[in-house]
């Protein structure tokens, strides 16, 4: 089984906010220290909760932006306007501030360095963050895993994680980029929506037996995995994460 | 542990949401979102069937005409996910489950729910009959999308929604539970909303 050591209850935890990084201009990443934080798996996610002064609570399920690094643990947090958590997180909170989170949870939508590659992710907008989490991991053991991310923004200044990405392209690692709205003047990457060809291009080819990773709002998941499969990729070697309009 | 209080935290409470419909942890929403572990299978309907099989006398099956000849049920029921949005007041259209195990002998206590794409969900017996678990065809009125889980869904409203497997392909009865896809990785073996019954150990 393929789930981390979740066998006990999954209890609330105190999250001590040690960090908050503006990553674009709707998206943050918060820093947490997390009490008896258990340790987690790239590509899971925890569910916070926020109390009000009169009991009232919400929850809400984030991926996990950081690799394993002891209790730590790093959210990035898209702000959606009519969100009832997300502006919160993103606009409120700030060091010293304290959250209440449970997790890690997920055993399906995972990957480690030691389960081989070739890999690909595809990411649509912050659906980037689980697959973030494998990339750092990788980078963070020194794996040479064939790696590809196939990143889909609006623009250059909606790409997330933007400046560490470049920094980690190479050592088996191709980091491309499809910017769907605007260009920068130069733009030499893709200018459209991920479709098939731009798959067949990024590869790995379906005879090289790629595990694929794909996270980012439904019509992005239901339009990349369709692709996926039309291009020979196995539907079981697909695994996807979707997020809907509404979460925040 | 007492809940820590989020300094400035409000909320937006919703007052069209009644208290005793949303089960703890959940919030209201009026969209449909999707979540599925893999590409959305295409199954032509003549190639598709459900079928009862395991702990049975023989197999039963039924082909997409068969099956769409059963009397059907319009159910109007509130649903679930263990993402945490519930949505109220949702129209379905279906063959309730008590009319396929009509007259099928089993000594089985539980069932697992198989599906195009590898999907499967485990449930009890008792928890798909008595009128509270569907075959579902149509939603709103209309066909069943895909992405819903379109050409068929379990539709099991009492449970978090994951239990209502899509592209529902029929039903393994078993005498023991055995844990279904989702259920092998962490999430909870029944999945009682009302329980908040979400992870392992919930």
């Amino acid at each position: 089984m393929a789930g981390a050591a979740v066998l006990g209850r999954l209890t609330w935890r105190a999250a001590d906010v040690v960090g908050v990084a503006t990553e674009t201009p709707r998206v943050k990443t918060i820093a947490f220290d997390v009490d008896g934080w258990p340790g987690h798996l790239p590509g899971q996610h925890v569910d916070v909760r926020l109390t009000a002064e009169d009991g009232y609570q919400a929850q809400r399920s984030y991926s996990i932006a950081s690799a394993p690094d002891g209790a730590r643990i790093e959210l990035t947090v898209e702000r959606l306007d009519d969100g009832e958590v997300s502006p919160y997180l993103t606009d409120e909170l700030r060091p010293g501030d304290e959250i209440e989170l449970r997790g890690p949870v997920g055993g399906y939508f995972v990957w480690e360095p030691s389960r081989g590659g070739p890999l690909l992710l595809v990411a649509g907008g912050s659906g980037v963050v689980p697959l973030m989490a494998m990339v750092r991991r990788r980078a963070a053991l020194g794996s040479d895993v064939d790696t590809r991310l196939l990143f889909s923004s609006r623009a250059w200044d909606d790409v997330i994680y933007r400046d560490e990405l470049e920094g980690l392209n190479g050592d088996g690692l191709r980091v491309h980029h499809a910017l769907t709205r605007s260009q920068p003047p130069g733009w030499s990457g893709y200018a459209r929506r991920v479709d098939a060809e731009m798959l067949a291009e990024v590869g790995p080819a379906p005879s090289e037996r790629p595990q694929i990773y794909v996270c980012g709002p439904t019509p992005f998941v239901e339009a990349v995995a369709e692709a996926l499969v039309e291009l020979g990729h196995e539907p079981l070697r697909i695994k996807t994460e979707r997020f809907g309009p509404t979460g925040g | 542990m007492p809940p820590i209080i989020s300094r400035g935290f409000k909320g937006r409470r919703r007052d069209d949401a009644p208290p005793d419909r949303v089960p703890p942890g959940q919030y209201v929403t009026n969209d449909f979102p999707v979540l599925s572990a893999g590409p959305t299978p295409h199954t032509p309907l003549d190639q598709w069937d459900f079928a009862i099989v395991g702990e049975v006398d023989e197999l039963h099956r039924w082909t997409w005409e068969e099956l769409r000849a059963l009397p059907s049920e319009s159910v109007t029921v509130d649903i679930h996910c263990v993402t945490k949005w519930s949505k109220l007041d949702t129209a379905w259209e279906g063959v309730s489950i008590d009319t396929l195990l009509d007259g099928i002998e089993t000594s089985a206590e539980y069932a697992v729910a198989f599906c195009d794409g590898g999907y499967t969900t485990n449930l009890p017996l008792e928890d798909l009959t008595g009128g509270k678990a569907w075959v579902s065809f149509g939603y709103g009125g209309e066909p069943l999308e895909p992405e819903h889980g379109g050409p068929a869904r379990l539709l099991v409203p009492h449970l978090y929604f994951w239990k209502s497997a899509k592209w529902v392909r029929g039903l393994r009865l078993t005498t023991a539970d055995e844990p279904g896809f989702w259920e092998q990785n962490g999430y909870h073996l029944y999945g009682d909303p009302w329980r908040e019954q979400r992870y392992w150990g919930d």
